[in-house]
C-alpha cells in the first residue's frame, strides 16, 4: 500500500512539474505575433488573407479585432503604460505622427527598396510621419466624396456636377427631399464624437474660410465663419435631412443611403466600394459619385485619412512585425485581393499603383475621383488662414480627442435645437480655451 | 450552549486567525484601487502626456467643480435613477399582482414578464435604438406615421427619458422577479376576510397587496438605485451622452475624462465625487428604507 501511495503521489508530482513547465515554458516551436486591428471590412479581408502569410513564414498570427473608439482606447492605455500586448497594431493619421513623437512606435523606413515607398502618396506617407520618418505603414486612405442618386436627379432634371458648391447641395436637397416616400435630402454624419459628426463639420469650418485655432493657438470657434458654417450645417440637416440625424454615425448613415433613404450624402471615400455591391446596397446601379463640395474656398474641403500599421516600441518581436507589415501593405497584397476576391475590394487610396492598374479601374469607376482627391487633400494647409496645426478633419495635437469630442457634443446640441448655434459655439469656445490653457499662456 | 460561548471568547485568537486571510484580501480587494484612485485625484497625470505628470492639488477637483458638466451628470443621474425607479416600481407592482393572479397561459406570461431581464444591456440598447426607437426604420415611427402623426425622434427630443424606458424595459422583470414570490407568501386568509367584508379587487390591491409589498419595493429600490448610479452600456450606445450633455451621467462623464481626454487625473477625482454622491443617495435611501421597516412592524 505504502508502494502504491509512494507512487501515485510520485506520478502527481511530476504532472504538477509538467504543468508547470507548460505554463511558464515559451512555446519555442513557432514564432506568433499579436494583431491588434479595427473591423472595418477591409481590415476583415486582411485577417482572412492572413493564412498566406502564415503559410510562407510559419508565423503564427493571433488577432484582437475591435471598433474604432474601442480599439483606440486599449491600443493608448497599452502603449502610453509600456505593456507589450501586442505586435502589430492600427492606427490612424491622427495618432501615428503623435505617438512617433513620444516614441511610442518604432519606425518603418527599413521595409526595403523593393517595398516601394514612391508608389505610396505623398500625403498619405507624410501624413503618418514624425520629422521625416516613417512610423505606420498606410493599409488603405480615404478623402471624402459626394455620393448622390442618379436615378433621383434625373426624374426631377437636376444634374450634379462633378465639383459641386454647398448652396448647390442645399438646392438639391431641397428639391430632392421627400420624407413622405422615406428619401430625405441630404444624410451627414450627425452623432457626436471627434470621429464623427466634428469631422464633417471640421471640413465645412475649413471649406466656409475658418479655422480651429490661430497661429497663437487661440480657439476660433466663435468667429464668423464658424457660426457660418455651423448654421449652414443645422439648417441643412434639420430641413432635409432625416429624422434623428443626432444618432446617424459614419455607419448609420451609410446604411441610410445602402437602403435608399437619402438623396445625397457627404462622406468617406472608403464607402464606394460598399455601395456597388448589390448583396449590401439597394443603391448598387444608381449610385453617382462626385467630389467633396466647396462653400468658399477649397482648402480643407475634403480630408484625408487613413489607417495604417504600426510596431510598438515595446514588443519585443519587431522584425517579424515589420516582416507581416510589409506583407499586408504592399503591392502584391493588393493584387492578391484583387485576384482573390475582385478588384473593387482591394485596399484603396494608399498607392498610385492600384490606382494605375486598368482592372481596378474598371472594377471601380469612383477611382479616379478618389485619386485627385487624395492628391488635393492638403493637410498641411487645412484652411486658407495661415494656422499651426496639421489635419483636415482633426488637428494633430493630443488635446484634439477632448475638445473634438466637447464640439460634437455641443454642435449635436444645437442640431437637436436644445441650444442655438450661436450659444453652442461659445461653450465650445469655453471647453476648447480651457482645454488649451497651457498651450497659449507659454 | 453556554460552554461554547464561553470558550469561543476564551480563545477568539483562533478563529480570527482562520478569518483573516480572507479579510486580508477582502480589504486589499476594496483599498488598492480607492486609494490609487484618491491618488490620481490629486495628480495631473495625462496619458499622452506622460512627461509632465505631477502633484497637482486639489487642480483636478477645482476643475471639475468649476465646470458646468459636473453639475448637469449629477442632476441626470439622479433624475434618471428616479425615473427608471418609479416605473419600475408601479409597472413592477401592476405586473406581479396581474401574475399573482390564476388564468390561462400565465406560466408563459410569467416567463415573458422576466425574459428582458436576460438579454445584455448593449444588446437591448441596439434593439431599442434601432429597430423600436429609430425615426425612419423603427416601429414607433411607422406606428405613428401610419397614424398620420409624425415620428418622434425620441433620442433628439427626449434623450434621458428614451434612455429612462429602455433601463426600466430591462429592471422591471427585476421588481417582478422580488415581488411576487413575496406576493405569494400574504397570507390567503386575509385576501379572503376582505372579500368576505366586500372590498373589491381594487380595494383588495390598494389595502391588503400593496402595504404587504412594501417592504419588498424597499428592497428593489435598493438594490436597483446601486447598479443604476453607475448606469453607463445604454448610454455609451445610445446617445452618447448628447445631444449637448442631455444624456450624460456621472459614469459617463468620468468615461468622456479618462478614455476621450485621456485625462486620469480628472477622471479620477469625477469618480470620487461619483463615491460621495453614492454614499448621500444610498444613507438617505438606507434611512427611508429603515423607518419604512420600523413602520411595517
Amino acid at each position: 500500500m505504502a508502494l502504491i501511495r509512494k507512487i501515485g503521489q510520485g506520478i502527481g508530482l511530476l504532472l504538477g512539474l509538467a504543468l508547470v513547465v507548460w505554463l511558464f515554458y515559451p512555446s519555442a516551436r513557432r514564432p506568433q505575433l499579436t494583431v491588434a486591428t479595427v473591423n472595418n471590412a477591409d481590415m476583415i479581408l486582411m485577417q482572412q488573407l492572413s493564412k498566406e502569410f502564415e503559410r510562407q513564414s510559419g508565423v503564427k498570427l493571433n488577432w484582437v479585432v475591435l471598433g474604432e473608439n474601442v480599439l483606440r482606447q486599449r491600443l493608448t492605455i497599452d502603449i502610453s503604460t509600456g505593456s507589450n500586448t501586442f505586435d502589430v497594431i492600427t492606427l490612424g493619421s491622427y495618432e501615428a505622427p503623435l505617438w512617433g513623437e513620444r516614441g511610442w512606435l518604432v519606425p518603418l523606413d527599413d521595409l526595403g527598396a523593393d517595398y516601394g515607398y514612391d508608389d505610396i502618396f505623398g500625403g498619405v506617407r507624410e501624413g503618418l510621419s514624425y520629422q521625416g520618418k516613417m512610423y505606420a505603414a498606410p493599409f488603405y486612405a480615404e478623402s471624402t466624396l459626394t455620393y448622390y442618386r442618379c436615378d433621383l436627379f434625373e426624374k426631377a432634371g437636376l444634374e450634379m456636377p462633378r465639383q459641386p458648391r454647398y448652396d448647390e447641395i442645399r438646392e438639391f436637397a431641397r428639391r430632392l427631399h421627400d420624407p413622405a416616400h422615406g428619401v430625405y435630402g441630404a444624410c451627414l454624419r450627425g452623432e457626436p464624437g471627434w470621429g464623427e459628426n466634428t469631422a464633417f463639420v471640421s471640413t465645412l469650418v475649413h471649406t466656409f474660410g475658418g479655422r480651429w485655432f490661430d497661429l497663437d493657438w487661440k480657439p476660433q470657434l466663435t468667429s464668423p465663419a464658424w457660426t457660418e458654417a455651423v448654421r449652414f450645417y443645422v439648417d441643412l440637416v434639420r430641413d432635409y435631412g432625416p429624422p434623428g440625424a443626432i444618432t446617424d454615425g459614419y455607419n448609420e448613415s451609410r446604411a441610410l443611403f445602402a437602403n435608399g433613404n437619402c438623396a445625397m450624402w457627404v462622406d468617406a471615400s472608403s464607402a464606394a466600394s460598399y455601395f456597388l455591391d448589390p448583396s449590401q446596397s439597394r443603391v448598387a446601379t444608381t449610385t453617382g459619385f462626385a467630389k467633396a463640395p466647396i462653400a468658399k474656398v477649397p482648402n480643407g474641403s475634403a480630408w484625408l485619412w487613413s489607417w495604417a500599421l504600426a510596431v510598438p516600441r515595446s514588443t519585443p518581436r519587431a522584425a517579424l512585425a515589420k516582416q507581416f507589415i510589409k506583407w499586408a501593405t504592399s503591392r502584391s497584397y493588393v493584387s492578391l485581393v484583387g485576384t482573390r476576391f475582385g478588384w473593387l475590394w482591394v485596399p484603396p487610396g494608399s498607392r498610385r499603383s492600384t490606382y494605375d492598374n486598368p482592372e481596378y479601374e474598371r472594377a471601380a469607376p469612383f477611382a479616379p475621383l478618389v485619386r485627385e482627391a487624395i492628391l488635393n487633400a492638403d493637410y498641411t494647409k487645412p484652411s486658407a488662414l495661415p494656422v499651426p496645426y496639421v489635419g483636415i478633419q482633426y488637428v494633430g495635437i493630443p488635446e484634439f480627442q477632448a475638445i473634438g469630442t466637447e464640439v460634437g457634443q455641443e454642435i449635436s446640441a444645437a442640431l437637436a435645437g436644445r441650444v442655438t448655434v450661436e450659444r453652442a459655439l461659445a461653450l465650445s469656445q469655453t471647453e476648447a480655451e480651457r482645454a488649451l490653457e497651457g498651450r497659449y499662456h507659454q | 450552549m453556554t460552554g461554547n460561548v464561553r470558550a469561543a471568547r476564551l480563545r477568539p485568537l483562533y478563529p480570527r486567525l482562520l478569518l483573516a486571510p480572507s479579510i486580508v484580501a477582502l480589504f486589499l480587494w476594496m483599498i488598492v484601487p480607492l486609494a490609487m484612485t484618491l491618488w490620481f485625484s490629486v495628480e495631473r497625470y495625462n496619458l499622452l502626456s506622460p512627461g509632465k505628470s505631477a502633484f497637482a492639488g486639489l487642480q483636478n477637483y477645482r476643475a471639475l467643480v468649476a465646470n458646468r458638466a459636473l453639475w448637469v451628470a449629477m442632476g441626470n443621474t439622479l433624475l434618471l435613477v428616479a425615473l427608471v425607479l418609479a416605473i419600475t416600481l408601479a409597472l413592477g407592482t401592476l405586473f406581479t399582482a396581474l401574475l399573482n393572479e390564476d388564468f390561462p397561459g400565465h406560466g408563459v406570461c410569467r416567463l415573458l414578464v422576466i425574459a428582458p431581464f436576460f438579454v445584455m444591456p448593449t444588446v437591448s440598447a441596439l434593439v431599442w435604438k434601432n429597430m423600436l426607437m429609430n425615426p425612419v426604420f423603427g416601429l414607433g415611427a411607422w406606428i405613428t406615421r401610419s397614424l398620420g402623426l409624425g415620428a418622434v425622434e425620441f433620442f433628439a427630443h427626449l434623450p434621458l427619458v428614451s434612455i429612462a424606458l429602455i433601463v426600466a424595459w430591462e429592471w422591471t422583470p427585476f421588481a417582478v422577479l422580488i415581488l411576487l414570490p413575496a406576493l405569494q407568501s400574504l397570507n390567503p386568509e386575509l385576501e379572503e376576510a376582505a372579500r368576505l367584508d366586500g372590498g373589491g379587487p381594487v380595494d383588495l390591491f390598494l389595502h391588503i397587496q400593496l402595504p404587504h409589498l412594501m417592504r419588498p419595493m424597499a428592497v428593489v429600490a435598493m438594490i436597483e438605485m446601486i447598479y443604476l448610479l453607475s448606469l453607463f452600456a445604454e448610454i455609451y450606445v445610445t446617445t452618447g451622452g448628447g445631444p449637448g450633455l442631455a444624456s450624460t451621467n456621472l459614469a459617463y462623464l468620468i468615461f468622456r475624462d479618462a478614455l476621450l481626454g485621456w485625462d486620469v487625473g480628472r477622471a479620477s477625482a469625477g469618480g470620487v465625487i461619483a463615491i460621495l454622491l453614492a454614499n448621500v443617495v444610498a444613507l438617505f435611501l438606507m434611512r427611508m428604507v429603515g423607518c419604512n421597516l420600523e413602520e411595517s412592524r
